[in-house]
C-alpha cells in the first residue's frame, strides 16, 4: 500500500454511482432495450386465499387480438421439476397454481400479448372455476390438528419442527430461583423497493437452455435451484443483470419462481417474454418477511444474571417454501443468545405454512424476530428485579477481551467490544439527560418511555447453516455444507487501465465505490483509476454459490475477494517491474501510479507501462509467467465450519454490534407514538467508507422507524388480502423519517476478514423496532406490545375499556346499521320498518324479478329452481364499477317471517360471498326487517379498497332496503319522508 | 396496472364537454387533474369508454378570492388555489385545510372540483364546503343549476351530480370577521387521508364543528351557546350519530374518540 498518502479505505468518497442515478441516466431493468417481437406478460393471480381448481377455460382470452399464449399450471408442468428448499419435502410448488391456489395473489395464468395493456385486457376473459376452501392465516392456529392443510402430501402445515439444546436450558428453568415468559407477534412486513421485479426470459432453441435478464439480486445458490427446476445443466440457464437497481433490501432473492414460469412461458410462446411486476403484484405476491410467533422464556438470578434462554418459534412462511427459506430463522441460530453471556438455551422451531404470500428475505433476515423476543424478555427481567433495563443488559453483555467468543448455539463471535461501545453512547447519546427529560415530562402528566436494546450484527453467511434444519443422520448422508465463496477478478489492459469484475450485485449500496477504494490503495492509483463493473452474466463471470447481495456479505466477503485478487495483480507487476528496475521484490512500492524502489524512488515505472508490457511483450515477462493480467480470487473463510453434531453452527463470518436507545412521547388522545430522541452506535470493524456506513445506518433506520410504526401486509382471518396499496400499505417518508444520533465509537476490525470489515446495513433493523417497542412498553407500562405501533391500537392500550356510551335519547347502536370489520368477515347489523304488511315484504323480497330491483346494478335474475337464481350485475359505488357474476340461493325459508340468503359474487374486481339473515316482524302500520349479514371479501377490491370497503358495503345494503321500502310499499308514504326515516337509522346525513 | 382501453375528449368548450358526457351517458368520466381517476382506471377499479379532459378548459379555470369568498372552476388545481395571493387573508381556513390535502405534487395537478365530485369520505375539500356552506355548480345541456353542500354531498363516493352534469366550479363562503375559525387532522403520516378532520367555526354565540372521515361524507353540527360543559356530551352525540367505520388504519372506536378529544381542544381552541 501506498505510504505517501492516506488510504483511500476510511475516507469519506462520494460514490460513483450517484453520477448516474442523479442525472436520470441508469438503466434500470425496465429501460434495458429488448429484441423485436418480445410479448409482454400478465399474470392472472388467485383472488381466493384457499381453493382448488376445477378448471381453466382460456379459449376466449387466447382469441383476442395480440394474445399469442395464455399459460397455466398444467402448462408448465412437463418442463419443470418442482423448485427445491434446503431439506426433502414433498411439496410441490413451481411458482404458478396447479392444483390449488393457496394464497390470494398466486399466480394461476399468464397472458403473454403484444403488449402489456393487451395482456392485462385478457386476464378477466380467462374463466377459472373454484372450489373454495377454508384458510388459514395464524402459524400457531395453523399447526392444530383441525387446521385446513394447505399441501395435503405434506400431511400437516407444520413443514419443519426441530428442537435444539444447547446446555440445559430445561434444567436451569426448573431450578432457578426466578424466571419469567413473554410472547410476541412479528407481523408481517417487508421493505419495499422502488423498482419492482422485472424479468425478460428467453429460450433458446438451440442449448435447449434459457437466456434471462432480470434484476434478481443473486446468481447465489438459487441459480442452481432454477436449474434444477428447468431441468436443464445450470450452465445453460444464462443470467445477466441490469447495470442498475431501483432497490431490494432482500425482496428480489425470491423472484425466481417468476424466473422458472416465464423461461417455459417464453418457450410455450416461441419468443423472448418480459414481465414487470406491478405494484399490486409486488404487494400481494412478492416476498415478505416471514411472521412469527415466539413464546420466550427466561432464568434469572437476583443480581440479574440471565442463566437461561428457552424459545419456541412460529415461523409463518405463507403459502409456500421457497430457497433459501426457512433461512432467516437459522441464520440467526448461533445468536440464539444475542450479545448475552446466557450459558444455556433451548430452541423449538415449528416452520408453518398459512395462506398468505411466501416469505423471502428481508433486510434484517430472521434478526428483527429473534431479537424482539430476546430485547422484550431481558426488559421484562429488568422490570420484575426493579433493575434499570441497562444495567441488566450491562450484567450479561459478552466481556471485552473474551473475543473470538463462542456462543452456546454456535456463533463464534469474532470480536468487539460491546462496555465501550454503551459506554459511548450513553455519553455522547446524553442518557442522563435523556432520564431528566422523561422525569420532567412525567411530572407534566405527559407519557414518555426510554427504551433500550443490543444486538449482535451478522455478516456473511455461513453457507451451511441452513443445513441445520436437517436432523444430524440427514446431515450425514447428505455431506458437508459450509463455507461462503466470493469471487473477485481484476484486470489490467493494454493501457494499464484497471478493470474489477465482482460477485455482489449491488442493490443500490455504492459497492462500485468501495472496491474501487480498495483496488485503488493495493495498487497504488488514484481513485479514478478504477472501473468496477458489478453486473453479472452467470455464463461469463466467475462466481460460486454465494455470489450475489444479502445478508451483509459485501462489507466481510466480496471486500476480502477483491483485496486478494489485487494483491495477485501487485505480485505479478512486481516481478515484471523488479526485472526492469533490477531491485528485489521487496523493495518495490505502488504509488501515485508508480511502480518504484523504495530505496530509490527515481527508479521507478507508471504502472500503465507494466501492465501494458503483459500484453504488449510477452517476451519481456519472467519466464513461465502467464501473459495478460487477469487475476481471479476465490475467497472463503475456514471459520465457516459445518454444523457439528450437536446442532451448533457458526452462522456467520464476522459480528458487529449495535446499541440504541430512545425516548418516545405518547399522546394519551390519540395514541401517536412520537419518537423524540433516538441514540445509535456500531461497531462495523473497519469503516470502508464512513459515507457509505452513515448511508446504510440510515436507511435501516428508516425501514425499522417503518416496521415499528408503519408498515404491515394486513390478512383477514379468512386470508382476504387488505395491503393491497402503498395507501394501505405505509412507509415512512421523509416526514416521518427523524435522523438519529450516530454515536461515533469503536471499529474494532475483524480477524476474520481481510480489511476487517464487518456488516452494518441490518443492525437498525434488529435494534430499533425492540427498541421503540421496551421504550412504549415503559411509557405505558404495558406488556403486550406488538407492531406496528399504529395509533389505534396504542390509543387501546391507552384508554383501553370502556368508550363513553351513547346519549339515552340517540337511537341504540344496535338499533342502526351497523358494520364491523374486525374479524374474518365484513359483518354488518341493522333493521329497518317497511310499510307493508310482512305478506307483501316476503313477497318482493323472494320474487326474482322483484329482487332484481332490489340489488344495486342488477337488470334481470334467472331463476333456476325455487331457491336458486342466478344473473349479472353491474354495482359499485362512486366511479368504482365492476361487473359481477351473482348466484343466489334461499335457505330455511320459513314464510313468512325469515330466510337465509346466501349469495356469491364473482367479476375482475373479486369474488364475494356472502350470507344474510332475515327476519320479518310485524309491526304496527308495516313490518320491521331485521337482518344481518356476513361478507368475505376477496381480489382486487378488497386488498386496494380497504380504507372503503365498510363504508360501500353499508351503502350497498342501504339500497338494497331502500328499494325494498320502495317497492313493497310504492304507494304507502311520500318517498321523502320514508327514505329520511331510513338514513337516519343508517347514521348518515340528515 | 395498465387501464382497460378508453378514448379520450379534450372539448374546446364547456358546451362541448356537457354534450359529449350527456350522449355518452354512463361510459363518461370526467377528468380534471386525475389525481384519483387515474390510480383506478390503472387498477381497473373503474373502466369508462371515454374520458371527457376539463383540465384545459380555459372557461374553467376562474379563481375568484375576496371577501365573498372564495370561487374556484373546475380546471383550477389545488396548488393554484394555495398560492394565490389573497388566499390568506381572505379564506385562512382553506389555506390550512389544503396543506393537508395530498401532497405538494398531487395538489399539483389535483383540482378542488374534482375532489369535491370524488367525494372520498375523508377529502378535506368536502369537509371545507360543507362546514363553510359551500355551492357546487353543475352544468348540463339544459341548463346549470347550484347546489348547497348538503344537496350536493349524498354519501360516500356519491354526489347529487346527476350522469349528464359537468361540475363547472363551486363556491366557499369567507368567514365573518368576526367568526374564529380552526382545523385539525389526525392521519397516520404526513400527506394521508385523514382518519378524522374536523374544521370549526365559531360565531355569535354558534359553534359549528365539520367531520370528516368518520361517515360517508361531511358531517356539520351546529350548537348555539355551547357551555365548555357541555362540549363533552356534545361531541359524544355527535360521535355516536356519525359511527365511523372500521378499517386497517383506525377502529370505528378510535374515530370517535378522535371526535372527542381531539375535536374538545379544537373546539376550546377556538372559543379562548
Amino acid at each position: 500500500m501506498s505510504e505517501t498518502r492516506e488510504p483511500l479505505v476510511g475516507q469519506t468518497i462520494l460514490r460513483t454511482e450517484d453520477q448516474t442515478l442523479l442525472r436520470g441516466k441508469a438503466t434500470f431493468m425496465d429501460d434495458i432495450p429488448i429484441a423485436k417481437g418480445t410479448l409482454h406478460a400478465a399474470f392472472l393471480r388467485s383472488p381466493h386465499a384457499h381453493a382448488r381448481i376445477i378448471s381453466i377455460d382460456a379459449s376466449a382470452a387466447l382469441a383476442m387480438k395480440g394474445v399469442h399464449a395464455v399459460v397455466t399450471g398444467e402448462d408448465i408442468r412437463p418442463y419443470t421439476k418442482p423448485l427445491i428448499v434446503g431439506f426433502k419435502n414433498p411439496l410441490d410448488y413451481r411458482g404458478i397454481a396447479l392444483d390449488k391456489v393457496r394464497y390470494v395473489g398466486e399466480p394461476v395464468a399468464i397472458v403473454c400479448a403484444t403488449d402489456r395493456y393487451r395482456a392485462e385486457d385478457a386476464l378477466k376473459h380467462i374463466k377459472v372455476e373454484y372450489e373454495v376452501l377454508d384458510a388459514v392465516v395464524d402459524p400457531v392456529k395453523a399447526c392444530a390438528e383441525d387446521a385446513p392443510v394447505l399441501h395435503e402430501a405434506a400431511g400437516s402445515n407444520r413443514v419443519s419442527h426441530r428442537v435444539f439444546n444447547h446446555g440445559d436450558a430445561d434444567g436451569a428453568l426448573e431450578t432457578s430461583k426466578h424466571k419469567t415468559e413473554i410472547t410476541i407477534r412479528y407481523p408481517r412486513n417487508s421493505v419495499t423497493p422502488m423498482e419492482t421485479y422485472g424479468i425478460v426470459a428467453d429460450y433458446k432453441p438451440d442449448t435447449g437452455g434459457y437466456d434471462v435478464t432480470s434484476n434478481f439480486q443473486g446468481p447465489f445458490s438459487v441459480h442452481t435451484v432454477m436449474a434444477i427446476a428447468l431441468k436443464i445443466p445450470s450452465a445453460k440457464l444464462r443470467h445477466k443483470s441490469p447495470p442498475n437497481s431501483g432497490g431490494s433490501f432482500g425482496s428480489k432473492l425470491t423472484m425466481f419462481p417468476y424466473i422458472v414460469v416465464l423461461c417455459v412461458a417464453s418457450r410455450l410462446a416461441g419468443r423472448p417474454v418480459k414481465w414487470i411486476e406491478d405494484r399490486l403484484e409486488h404487494h400481494a405476491a412478492s416476498s415478505v418477511a416471514p411472521g412469527r410467533v415466539t413464546r420466550i422464556e427466561a432464568a434469572y438470578e437476583d443480581d440479574g444474571t440471565v442463566t437461561a434462554l428457552r424459545m419456541e418459534h412460529y415461523d409463518d412462511h405463507g403459502a409456500h417454501l421457497r430457497a433459501p427459506m426457512p433461512a432467516p430463522i437459522y441464520r440467526m441460530h448461533g445468536l440464539s443468545t444475542n450479545c448475552y453471556t446466557i450459558p444455556n438455551v433451548k430452541v423449538t422451531n415449528n416452520i408453518v405454512l398459512t395462506n398468505k404470500c411466501p416469505t423471502g428475505a428481508v433486510r434484517g433476515f430472521g434478526g428483527p424476530q429473534l431479537y424482539f423476543a430476546i430485547e422484550r424478555v431481558m426488559n421484562k427481567i429488568a422490570k420484575e428485579l426493579g433493575m434499570d433495563p441497562l444495567a441488566l443488559m450491562e450484567k450479561n453483555l459478552i466481556p471485552a477481551g473474551s473475543f473470538p467468543y463462542r456462543a452456546p448455539a454456535g456463533a463464534l463471535i469474532d470480536s468487539g467490544d460491546y462496555q465501550q461501545v454503551v459506554k459511548d453512547s450513553v455519553e455522547q447519546g446524553r442518557l442522563d439527560w435523556l432520564r431528566e427529560r422523561r422525569a420532567k415530562a412525567r411530572a407534566e402528566g405527559k407519557l414518555y418511555g426510554i427504551g433500550f436494546a443490543a444486538a449482535v450484527e451478522p455478516s456473511q453467511s455461513n453457507m451451511g447453516y441452513i443445513s441445520t434444519l436437517k436432523t444430524r443422520e440427514e446431515r450425514e448422508k447428505a455431506g458437508p455444507k459450509d463455507g461462503a465463496v466470493a469471487s473477485c477478478t481484476i484486470s489490467v489492459d493494454a493501457l494499464g487501465s484497471v478493470t474489477v469484475v465482482g460477485d455482489s450485485t449491488p442493490q443500490g449500496q455504492g459497492h462500485q465505490t468501495a472496491l474501487a477504494q480498495i483496488v485503488a490503495d493495493e495498487l497504488g492509483l488514484a481513485f479514478s483509476d478504477i472501473t468496477v463493473n458489478l453486473e453479472t452474466d452467470t455464463q461469463k463471470d466467475n462466481w460460486s454459490i454465494a455470489a450475489g447481495n444479502y445478508s451483509c456479505r459485501f462489507s466481510p466477503a466480496s471486500t476480502s475477494a477483491a483485496k486478494t485478487a489485487a494483491e495477485r495483480v501487485r505480485v505479478k507487476m512486481t516481478k515484471v517491474a523488479g526485472r526492469f528496475l533490477n531491485v528485489p521484490e521487496e523493495d518495490i512500492e505502488f504509488t501515485d501510479g508508480m511502480i518504484r524502489s523504495k530505496s530509490n524512488p527515481d527508479n521507478a515505472l507508471e504502472f500503465r507501462r507494466v501492465g501494458g508490457l503483459a500484453h504488449w511483450s510477452p517476451s519481456s515477462l519472467p519466464d513461465g509467467m502467464d501473459p495478460g493480467i487477469r487475476e481471479v480470487a476465490y475467497w472463503n473463510a475456514p471459520e465457516l465450519t459445518p454444523t457439528t453434531a450437536n446442532d451448533e453452527i457458526n452462522t456467520s463470518l464476522a459480528y458487529g454490534f449495535a446499541f440504541d436507545f430512545c425516548g418516545v412521547e405518547i399522546d394519551p388522545d390519540t395514541g401517536v407514538v412520537k419518537v423524540d430522541h433516538y441514540v445509535t452506535a456500531h461497531d462495523c470493524g473497519t469503516i470502508l467508507n464512513p459515507g457509505l456506513a452513515k448511508g446504510q445506518i440510515r436507511g435501516s433506520f428508516a425501514n425499522a422507524i417503518g416496521a415499528a410504526l408503519y408498515e404491515e401486509f394486513v390478512y383477514k382471518e379468512d386470508g382476504t388480502f387488505l395491503s393491497g396499496t402503498m395507501a394501505d400499505y405505509l412507509i415512512p417518508t421523509a416526514a416521518e423519517a427523524v435522523d438519529p444520533v450516530m454515536v461515533d465509537t469503536v471499529a474494532i476490525p475483524s480477524p476474520f476478514t481481510r480489511l476487517g470489515a464487518k456488516g452494518i446495513a441490518e443492525g437498525n433493523q434488529y435494534t430499533t423496532p425492540v427498541c421503540l417497542a421496551n421504550a412504549v412498553a415503559d411509557a405505558l407500562d404495558y406488556e403486550d406490545v406488538t407492531m406496528p405501533l399504529t395509533p389505534s391500537k396504542v390509543f387501546e392500550w391507552i384508554n383501553g375499556g370502556e368508550e363513553m356510551p351513547p346519549p339515552a335519547d340517540i337511537e341504540k347502536a344496535e338499533e342502526r346499521l351497523t358494520v364491523d370489520y374486525s374479524g374474518d368477515a365484513l359483518r354488518g347489523i341493522g333493521e329497518t320498518f317497511v310499510p307493508a304488511p310482512p305478506a307483501k315484504v316476503w313477497e318482493t323480497l323472494l320474487d326474482p324479478a322483484e329482487m332484481a330491483r332490489l340489488i344495486p346494478g342488477c337488470k334481470e335474475l334467472d331463476k333456476h329452481a325455487e331457491d336458486h337464481f342466478t344473473g349479472t350485475l353491474r354495482m359499485g359505488v362512486g366511479a368504482v364499477r365492476g361487473t359481477f357474476e351473482a348466484d343466489i340461493r334461499l335457505k330455511n325459508m320459513k314464510k313468512p317471517e325469515s330466510v337465509e340468503i346466501a349469495g356469491t359474487l364473482d367479476g375482475a374486481l373479486g369474488v364475494s360471498r356472502g350470507t344474510g339473515w332475515v327476519v320479518l316482524e310485524e309491526a304496527e302500520g308495516g313490518t320491521t326487517v331485521k337482518y344481518r349479514y356476513e361478507i368475505h371479501l376477496s381480489g382486487t377490491i378488497a386488498s386496494v379498497g380497504g380504507r372503503l370497503l365498510s363504508g360501500a358495503a353499508k351503502l350497498l345494503i342501504n339500497q338494497f332496503f331502500r328499494a325494498l321500502v320502495a317497492r313493497a310499499a310504492p304507494d304507502s308514504a311520500p318517498r321523502k319522508g320514508l327514505l329520511g326515516k331510513i338514513r337516519s337509522k343508517f347514521g348518515g346525513k340528515q | 396496472m395498465k387501464p382497460a382501453p378508453f378514448s379520450i375528449m379534450i372539448p374546446e368548450t364547456v358546451e362541448e364537454a356537457v354534450a359529449c358526457i350527456a350522449e355518452q351517458g354512463e361510459d363518461a368520466r370526467v377528468i380534471a387533474g386525475g389525481q384519483s381517476l387515474m390510480a383506478m382506471l390503472n387498477m381497473r377499479l373503474t373502466e369508462p369508454k371515454m374520458l371527457v379532459d376539463v383540465s384545459r378548459l380555459a372557461e374553467l379555470h376562474k379563481l375568484e378570492i375576496g371577501p365573498e369568498g372564495l370561487t374556484v372552476g373546475a380546471s383550477v388545481t389545488q396548488a393554484e388555489v394555495f398560492h394565490h395571493a389573497d388566499l390568506a387573508r381572505h379564506m385562512p381556513i382553506i389555506r390550512e385545510a389544503l396543506a393537508h390535502v395530498g401532497h405538494i405534487q398531487t395538489r399539483n395537478r389535483g383540482t378542488v372540483c374534482g375532489s369535491l365530485c370524488h367525494a372520498d369520505p375523508s377529502a378535506e375539500m368536502p369537509l371545507l364546503l360543507a362546514t363553510l356552506g359551500g355551492t357546487v355548480t353543475l352544468q348540463s345541456a339544459s341548463g346549470s343549476r347550484t347546489l348547497s353542500a348538503s344537496e350536493f354531498q349524498t354519501g360516500l363516493l356519491e354526489t347529487a351530480r346527476r350522469q349528464d352534469e359537468l361540475c363547472v366550479s363551486a363556491h366557499f363562503p369567507s368567514l365573518p370577521a368576526s367568526a374564529k375559525w380552526g382545523f385539525r387532522e389526525i392521519s397516520r403520516r404526513d400527506g394521508d387521508f385523514a382518519i378524522v378532520a374536523m374544521a370549526c367555526v365559531a360565531d355569535k354565540g354558534v359553534v359549528r364543528l365539520g367531520v370528516g372521515g368518520v361517515s360517508d361524507a361531511p358531517t356539520v353540527e351546529e350548537w348555539d351557546r355551547l357551555a365548555p360543559a357541555d362540549i363533552p356530551d356534545a361531541l359524544n352525540r355527535l360521535a355516536w350519530k356519525m359511527g365511523g367505520n372500521d378499517d386497517i388504519h383506525a377502529s370505528a372506536r378510535y374515530r370517535r374518540e378522535l371526535v372527542r378529544r381531539i375535536g374538545k381542544t379544537l373546539i376550546e381552541e377556538v372559543l379562548a
